[in-house]
């Protein structure tokens, strides 16, 4: 590391390059990944804050099998109002100082819980966020690779089907489809939405293939004998596992809002199942007189879609080869004052070496 | 290219052959047209079930139907438009469709290009900061505004701009608490987008503090948001800021010969403001429109006038301030008519609407219906905008930081041409040409997308008449809206290549 550092000439360049090398000094391109996207704060408090929801929104009323600590009602059913109104207990500066009471955030007229209500909402949006993620994934890589790889017939034959999908507008596939299948319920509804996302993570593939398929170690792989499959998924997919990795974030942000949109719009989930959307459409109206019906929800759906653009970003930032972070000032004079006492010792050893001979 | 040109037309007929079709069989099986008379109670239920089968075709099998109503729409080819009924209330499709399409485009084509000016401004200013306070607020608040639901933005837009500006405006004056708040942050806004030495941003935060607490004073203590206006003397003085703004980013404030032709045509204009009163009294679309032009026209005339060997360079500064100062004379005038406007018997004190597109039973002169429209306008395209800014903001971020970074910047800089030039001629410049692409794309998605916005803000455009018949198991005025989000999607992304390969030479469409 020393002798690339004494063959560069300027002085500003060196110690950049000293910051970058030791970025990626005997790493593995995953880890390389890793600790930029570690190094990202607002793509780490992304994590911690989902995680946080996701924990929250599970534990609390209970998912499945996973039993919940939420005692306060059971979100389909109604109890007494207790505060007046259904006011939320939730206080952070109230006189008894910080407590949360038996509803958090507010009953609505009838007295439902708004807190298991909007548990409920967040854990039906995070099941089809995390839904549509997997099949737009799984479905805009395969199409994608074929048509990158073989291109010729099959790529004009799927980037045409693509189009098809890139015409009609999301919403109306998915306010027809939800139609059909929406009074069933929310996972089917994730899984139509998952067919028709598919297409923006498909065309970026395909781009990504066409590059891969001319490069050296492609070849290299044919001659030594390795057959279609495996060249595209053991060594060209790994090669694009960034792209894949950052839309799929995107995808599952956008997700989110076009199931709360649908939902707001009548053709998604429907009562009596909630979903975060549908509770903001139920309780629009009541935005002057209970405006705590109107918030939560609201704000768990940006939270959520918050967090996850922020880990998007972070992964770009993080997979992207030619990303060179412009230090800090402070990181600059930090690399200085190590090289300069480097070189000092470097100094001294040299005096004691030409001593010594 | 004729080739590319043909083979992509003909792609796209049949991508859009194929759309429709699976549409049209989807919505289909989704819509049910007897449902209201199944479960009615009439004696001669069996009879209407068999005049409305009889009436919409419902025996033949939906394939068929496909191509019959394709046979119609493909008349258009040949003068012969048959877009079908919507039948439910006996419209002819073709009606709907053009008061839908107006509706919509009026929604959506001023917060288009607010959003895309707004946000290319605000991305260049970004990234040329990249990495200070300014650039990681911008960050924060475009991935904010990008997570936002539209109909969640709607209702609190509803609630605190609207009903909020209308209960303040009966008071319509602001405490000095408030005063000082807005114009510290305004202040804090300035500093940190203008940068530099900590010298430079003290000097701008006071100031714009000082001008901005200033101004809020005036109008507190005025009342001036009750009748407000401008008048010559404001024009005169905006006028001159705009002129050595618009000179000092278009040709720099060494270039006198335009700086005289921009101060020219600021005075000049302020000074048409008197006869200008006159003219206004029989406003009218066109005359507006007229005005408008012979204003960059009279820009042009006067920088040319001023001569010089870049007169060009002059012409375009004056056509911008002129354009500008025209601006500010049409809001005085309309601004004239607010009084008149708001004190009203069907507005009633409360201009800010929340819903519809027209105040319905209002009347009066050019200016207040104009004035009508843009508060029915305000909400609606603000909403759209906070959330389409925030992509544009990004883009252009990206594309001018890619830019600033490559090496013919830095030639130019080495070369020693001034900062301005650097970025301006050489940066901006390249770093809109992927926005180009993506512009038109986005117009298309508005076109059909604005379904949210306008069925929270009343409005009935395209995504109405789409929800609309959906609602009403009336198929013809849904296919057409399919049709026209599909076809305007595909003529899109076409201009996109066009317009791509025509800006960027290493392009080629012969592929």
């Amino acid at each position: 590391m020393t002798n690339i550092e004494q063959t560069l000439p300027e002085e500003g360049d060196r110690l950049e390059n000293a910051i970058e090398l030791k970025e990626v000094e005997g790493l593995s391109q995953g880890q390389i990944v890793f600790r930029r996207f570690v190094r990202h704060k607002g793509a780490m408090i992304a994590v911690v804050v989902l995680l946080g929801i996701v924990a929250l929104a599970t534990t609390s009323i209970g998912w499945g099998p996973i039993p919940g600590w939420w005692k306060g009602g059971g979100f389909g059913g109604s109890n007494p109002v207790e505060i007046p109104g259904g006011r939320p207990t939730l206080q952070v500066f109230g006189e008894n100082g910080f407590q949360i009471g038996n509803y958090p955030f507010g009953q609505d007229a009838i007295g439902k819980d708004m807190f298991a209500l909007t548990m409920r909402g967040t854990q039906q949006s995070l099941m089809m966020m995390v839904i549509i993620g997997l099949i737009a994934t799984v479905i805009g890589v395969l199409v994608g690779a074929f048509s990158g790889f073989f291109r010729g017939w099959l790529d004009n034959l799927l980037m045409r089907l693509t189009d098809v999908f890139i015409v009609l507008p999301t919403i109306v596939i998915g306010a027809v489809l939800g139609k059909i299948f929406g009074s069933v319920n929310a996972f089917i509804l994730a899984v139509t939405l998952g067919f028709i996302s598919w297409t923006g993570l498909a065309r970026l593939v395909r781009g990504d293939f066409l590059s891969l398929r001319e490069r050296e170690f492609v070849d290299a792989a044919r001659v030594a004998g390795a057959s279609n499959a495996r060249i595209m998924f053991k060594h060209m997919l790994p090669n694009a596992m960034g792209v894949i990795i950052v839309n799929t974030t995107l995808l599952m942000s956008a997700a989110i809002l076009l199931e709360t949109a649908l939902s707001y719009l009548g053709f998604g989930v429907r009562s009596p199942d909630v979903s975060l959307g549908l509770l903001i459409n139920e309780y629009q109206t009541a935005f002057a007189t209970r405006p705590w019906l109107f918030w939560w929800p609201g704000l768990f759906i940006v939270a959520i879609a918050l967090c996850i653009n922020f880990i998007g970003d972070g992964l770009r930032d993080a997979f992207d080869p030619r990303q060179r972070r412009i230090p800090t000032a402070r990181a600059l004079r930090r690399t200085e004052k190590a090289a300069a006492k480097r070189a000092a010792r470097a100094a001294s050893v040299g005096t004691v070496d030409g001593a010594g001979g | 290219m004729l080739n590319f040109v043909l083979r992509r037309l003909l792609s796209s007929v049949a991508v859009l052959l194929v759309a429709t079709f699976l549409v049209f069989v989807l919505a289909d099986i989704a819509v049910d047209p007897l449902e209201d008379l199944r479960t009615s109670t009439a004696p001669n239920k069996e009879a209407l079930i068999a005049e409305r089968i009889a009436l919409l075709d419902l025996d033949t099998p939906s394939p068929v139907r496909y191509l019959s109503w394709l046979g119609g729409v493909a008349g258009c080819a040949v003068g012969k438009c048959d877009l079908g009924l919507a039948w439910s209330t006996n419209q002819p499709v073709s009606e709907l469709l053009a008061s839908a399409l107006i509706v919509t485009l009026k929604l959506v084509a001023a917060a288009t290009v607010l959003a895309i000016v707004v946000g290319v401004l605000v991305g260049v200013v970004s990234a040329l900061r990249q990495y200070e306070g300014f650039d990681y607020g911008i960050i924060f608040l475009s991935f904010l505004l990008y997570s936002l639901p539209t109909f969640w933005v709607a209702v609190l837009l509803k609630q605190w701009v609207a009903i909020g500006f209308n209960d303040f405006l009966r008071a319509a004056t602001i405490s000095p608490l408030a005063i000082a708040a807005i114009s510290l942050v305004v202040g804090i806004v300035f500093s940190s987008a203008a940068g530099g030495h900590w010298r430079r941003r003290l000097v701008v935060l006071g100031s714009s503090t000082v001008v901005v607490a200033a101004v809020l004073a005036y109008i507190s203590a005025t009342k001036w948001l009750l009748d407000p206006s401008l008048g010559p003397v404001v024009i005169l003085v905006s006028g001159l800021g705009l002129a050595y703004v618009v000179t000092s980013i278009s040709a720099g404030l060494r270039n006198r010969r335009a700086l005289f032709s921009a101060l020219t045509t600021a005075v000049l204009g302020a000074a048409l403001w008197f006869p200008m009163q006159i003219v206004f009294r029989a406003a009218n679309g066109g005359l507006i429109a007229g005005l408008a032009v012979s204003a960059v026209v009279a820009g042009i005339v006067i920088g040319l006038l001023w001569g010089g060997p870049d007169k060009w360079v002059s012409a375009r500064t004056a056509a911008f301030v002129a354009v500008g100062v025209g601006f500010l004379i049409f809001t005085d005038r309309l601004m004239q008519a607010w009084r008149p406007y708001s004190e009203s018997s069907v507005i009633n004190g409360r201009p800010i609407p929340t819903i519809g597109s027209q105040t319905p039973g209002l009347t009066g002169s050019y200016w207040v219906v104009t004035l009508d429209q843009l508060t029915h306008l305000l909400l609606p395209t603000l909403a759209l905008i906070l959330i389409s800014f925030a992509g544009y903001t990004r883009y252009q971020r990206a594309s001018m930081l890619e830019v600033m970074n490559q090496d013919y910047v830095r030639t130019a800089r080495a070369k020693g041409l001034t900062e301005r030039v650097v970025i301006m001629r050489h940066a901006f410049r390249n770093s809109l040409i992927p926005l180009a692409t993506i512009v038109p794309i986005d117009i298309a998605a508005l076109l059909g997308g604005a379904i949210i916005t306008e069925r929270i803000f009343g409005w009935t455009g395209m995504g109405t008449m789409f929800l609309r018949s959906l609602d009403r198991a009336e198929l013809d005025p849904l296919m057409i809206y399919v049709l026209i989000v599909g076809g305007v999607a595909v003529l899109a992304n076409f201009v996109a290549d066009l317009v791509y390969a025509a800006l960027d030479p290493r392009i080629r469409v012969n592929a």
